[in-house]
């Protein structure tokens, strides 16, 4: 069974662009990203849209349907009523290279930015012991495809270009959290959450919790306990003190 | 048009950022050289990502009698002892160590109860053998490596001050050509497909790790990025390709809805427990049990299911039969009529496990289904039928080193062949991208301290024309890519499709033959910049010269075995099985068959099977070589 949908794609680079309608036949089914190819296939072969797997796995196909971000391969048609417009623009918060596809390098500098994990030492290959509950925590953050839907709806730079230097996105501080809840991770990750990081932009409005695609919980699990651990250090005379010696 | 092409030197260039490709690129730069990783898709977005099931390795984790001859053996046996049996045997040796890396690069597996690694069923392995987190694996495996080429960045940083001065990424980023000088590989040229702009790739060494081709079929479990550029690369430049005509069939992909027909059920569900069924509610597959493994698999539905709590004492269910045999039969039961309504079998977990249970070993699945299908699978059987998923077939290469036939050019992966013979056990393709990603990348870099050859400007100027041939034809009225491919699927899937005839696949040949001419004229519409029907035209060619590799190949082996599966040839023969049929390219669109000797297994190999089982295999002649 097949109807006609009215759909809109913004098409344009970054010297500017418009909405174009497009009326469409959807088929039983589809989601939004078969609809994108059929008009690729049909009357705009150079509509540019970035995609993967097809299957919610690789988090490619990000954009924003009727203002929502989401995944084009997990929004299915029959989510809207057969008159309503469907609306799809690229990422806000990335500059666009065209129509749909936005530069996400930001992701990937902060990415580097986050230093990696720090192996054990004297724990040779093979011998690390781990139970499953102690993983079970950061296999969660792991779970995380980067589709970036949240770094794109966070307010703290969404609309605040300027904040961008400064703060890295549920993403990266979610990535820290992590590697400090990973049992085997050497590393002290604090005071680079805080200090490098930006955890400090974050007023825990949830935001990147409702978009993410894997329903992770971000803010809960990662950034509110986050924000905790810091608090603890940094206010905690004890904490601090023992801080310092250890270091030593 | 913009022609100029941007420049960069390096030791060793990966094409490819999936588990073979970064694995390689971490090896080659540990090794000190300079190296450039390049993917068609985002850094951390390739196939591998989707990978779910597992990672094989006989760690002995879980049942401490699993080696790795064991493995070994269960790996030739899934190939129908066609595999190269020495990629298989580093493959079983090396496969444990390489996960174990994994985790000193910070990867969190799914864990036992005295806090190892755990280790799952699949089919075709005799003992819980692959390490796995949930059911994203490939998530797991590709992420780590991605943030292991992090790290070694940042050691780079703290040395020249510049995160990408000895190991960069170049993501976005579409090799067309590569480049040969005095017969040795000097570099690879390709574009940009932010804006269209052109670039070289000056090095000694290369190594191709570009997965697989499962995007010639209509109905598949692969991405986009699976149109066979690797194997059309490495044809073009002069390497071969073995064992094209086989092509691994994935039992379970979706049927329904028709917008994702062939996305993966993985074989977790079967291997945690779930069973298929046909619309008779009978679980049918206790009816193929073929010859070769009638020891090994339970006869009665009461074994089976003793099995999975006592697998020492019973033999498995027959659910869990190579990937080859259990398509067929799925195949089988839809042609007599006893298919679910979508046309596929019934896959049943919901009747077999508790509703937690499910959620927490196949969460991915759950959300699959119920997201694309409106289906819940804590509560009822999904429906699945065959798809196209992996390529046995690839890039012949040294199976010690991974270098092609052309100097300089390596090869890891699914592009590359050998390994997994006639058919892949679930599970052996991760193992093999790690293990075989670090062979290349150490001696690719091994062999970039030998000569540089320099790339040829004749060279680069008819890469930089074949590229931009696309917007040139317009005014000769071609067609729109996007036709030509879905005309290629539909020829590939109808006529070399999972059951194969002699008079269909020449009439694929003649097709293909018309389809090549309409691929290298077809146009495009627009500009360079990140435009999909450019992109197209390009991967087009290659999609053409893998089909014919697989057509041909297919046409001339007259025997089934493993993922070729002959209606007019239906038994393994095994006159065929020493034999492997090499594919050379005659220019761009045509190729040429010949015929190979496999090498026979070394003497303390062919010990470690039983004489009963090999002679199922293995001609008289060759067995009374050997032993009486
Ligand atoms: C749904 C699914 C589930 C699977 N589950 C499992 C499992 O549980 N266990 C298992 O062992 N195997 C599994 N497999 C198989 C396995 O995932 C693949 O065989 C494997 O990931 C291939 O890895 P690779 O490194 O060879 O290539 P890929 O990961 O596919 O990477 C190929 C890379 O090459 C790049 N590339 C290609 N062409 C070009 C070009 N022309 N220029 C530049 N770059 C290029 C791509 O951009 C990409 O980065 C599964 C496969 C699928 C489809």
């Amino acid at each position: 069974m097949s109807h006609w949908h009215h759909f809109r794609v913004w098409r344009g680079d970054q010297g500017g662009g418009k909405l174009e309608d497009y009326p469409v036949e959807v088929n039983e089914g589809e989601v939004v990203l078969d609809i994108i190819h059929r008009l690729q296939q049909t009357e705009a072969n150079d509509l540019a849209c970035r995609w993967n797997c097809k299957a919610g796995k690789c988090g490619s196909c990000s954009v924003e349907i009727n203002g929502k971000p989401r995944l084009a391969c997990m929004t299915r048609m029959s989510t809207f009523a057969d008159d309503e417009v469907v609306t799809v623009t690229p990422l806000r918060t990335f500059p666009v290279i065209r129509d749909l596809v936005t530069d996400v390098e930001f992701n990937y500098v902060k990415a580097r930015e986050v230093p990696a994990f720090a192996p054990p030492e004297g724990v040779a290959p093979g011998e690390y012991r781990m139970q499953q509950v102690d993983v079970e925590r950061s296999q969660e953050f792991r779970k995380c495809i980067e589709c970036y839907l949240c770094q794109n709806t966070c307010h703290a730079v969404r609309d605040h270009e300027e904040n961008k230097e400064a703060f890295s996105g549920p993403r990266y501080l979610m990535r820290i959290a992590e590697l400090d809840m990973h049992p085997l991770d050497a590393a002290d990750r604090k005071d680079m959450a805080q200090d490098d990081h930006g955890l400090g932009y974050c007023n825990i409005t949830k935001c990147c919790t409702e978009v993410c695609p894997e329903h992770i919980k971000i803010t809960d699990n990662a950034l509110i306990p986050m924000k905790e651990r810091v608090v603890d250090r940094k206010y905690d005379p004890i904490v601090w003190l023992g801080n310092k010696l250890f270091r030593r | 048009m913009d022609r100029n092409v941007e420049t960069h030197e390096y030791d060793v260039v990966v094409i490819g950022a999936g588990g073979a490709g970064l694995r390689a690129a971490i090896e080659a730069r540990l090794q000190g050289k300079r190296v450039a990783i390049i993917s068609k898709s985002l850094f951390g977005k390739a196939h591998t990502v989707m990978a779910e099931g597992g990672c094989a390795a006989s760690m002995g984790n879980v049942n401490p009698n699993d080696n790795w001859m064991v493995h070994y053996r269960d790996t030739m046996r899934g190939g129908k002892f066609l595999n190269n049996w020495r990629m298989a045997e580093l493959h079983a040796k090396e496969a444990p160590d390489r996960v174990w890396e994994l985790e000193t690069y910070g990867a969190l597996f799914d864990r036992t109860k005295d806090g190892k690694i755990s280790q799952r069923n699949f089919g075709g392995h005799t003992y819980p053998r692959l390490a796995h987190v949930g059911d994203r694996t490939g998530l797991e495996l590709i992420r780590t490596l991605q943030q292991k080429i992090v790290s070694l960045q940042q050691d780079d940083h703290k040395v020249t001050g510049d995160y990408q001065s000895h190991l960069r990424v170049y993501h976005e980023c579409t090799i067309t050509e590569l480049l040969k000088t005095d017969g040795r590989i000097a570099g690879c040229f390709g574009y940009f497909r932010n804006d269209g702009r052109f670039v070289r790739f000056d090095a000694p060494a290369i190594v191709l790790a570009t997965g697989g081709v499962g995007k010639s079929y209509q109905v598949t479990s692969n991405s986009w990025e699976y149109t066979g550029d690797g194997h059309a690369l490495a044809l073009r430049a002069g390497a071969t390709l073995i064992n094209m005509e086989f092509l691994q069939f994935h039992p379970t992909g979706m049927v329904w809805p028709p917008s994702v027909k062939g996305i993966l059920v993985t074989e977790s569900v079967r291997g945690d427990g779930g069973v298929l069924r046909n619309s008779e509610g009978k679980r049918f597959m206790f009816d193929y049990i073929p010859d070769v493994f009638k020891e090994q698999y339970a006869t009665t539905e009461e074994e089976g299911d003793r099995w999975y709590t006592d697998p020492d004492n019973n033999r498995r269910p027959p659910e869990l039969l190579p990937r080859d045999e259990v398509a067929r039969a799925i195949n089988s039961e839809v042609k007599a009529g006893r298919g679910s309504p979508h046309g596929g079998v019934f896959l049943d977990i919901a009747s077999r496990l508790k509703p937690e249970e499910i959620l927490k070993r196949l969460p991915s699945m759950h959300h699959q289904f119920k997201e694309l299908a409106d289906v819940d699978i804590t509560k009822e059987p999904m429906e699945v039928g065959p798809t196209c998923h992996y390529v046995m077939g690839g890039i012949e290469v040294d199976p010690d080193t991974g270098m092609s036939s052309v100097p300089g050019l390596f090869a890891a992966g699914e592009c590359s062949g050998g390994m997994h013979g006639s058919n892949r056990l679930g599970g052996n393709s991760l193992s093999d991208l790690l293990v075989f990603g670090r062979r290349t990348g150490l001696y690719a870099a091994q062999f970039s301290e030998g000569a540089r050859p320099a790339v040829a400007r004749e060279d680069v100027d008819a890469a930089v024309e074949r590229a931009l041939l696309p917007f040139t034809t317009a005014a000769e009225q071609g067609e729109n890519p996007f036709v030509v491919q879905l005309e290629l699927q539909k020829c590939m899937h109808e006529l070399v499709g999972i059951i194969r005839k002699e008079d269909e696949m020449e009439m694929a040949l003649k097709k293909l033959e018309d389809i090549a001419t309409r691929t290298r004229t077809v146009v495009v519409e627009g500009h360079r910049e990140f435009n999909p029907g450019w992109h197209l035209a390009l991967d087009l060619r290659n999609m053409l010269l893998v089909s014919l590799c697989v057509a041909k190949a297919a046409l001339e082996r007259q025997e089934s075995r493993g993922g070729h599966t002959r209606d007019d040839f239906p038994v393994m023969d095994s006159d065929w099985r020493h034999i492997l049929l090499v594919c050379s390219a005659l220019g761009e669109d045509n190729v040429e068959l010949t015929r190979k000797e496999q090498i026979p297994m070394r003497p303390e190999l062919f010990d470690l099977f039983e004489l009963d089982e090999l002679k199922k295999y293995y001609t008289g002649e060759e067995l009374g070589g050997h032993r009486a």
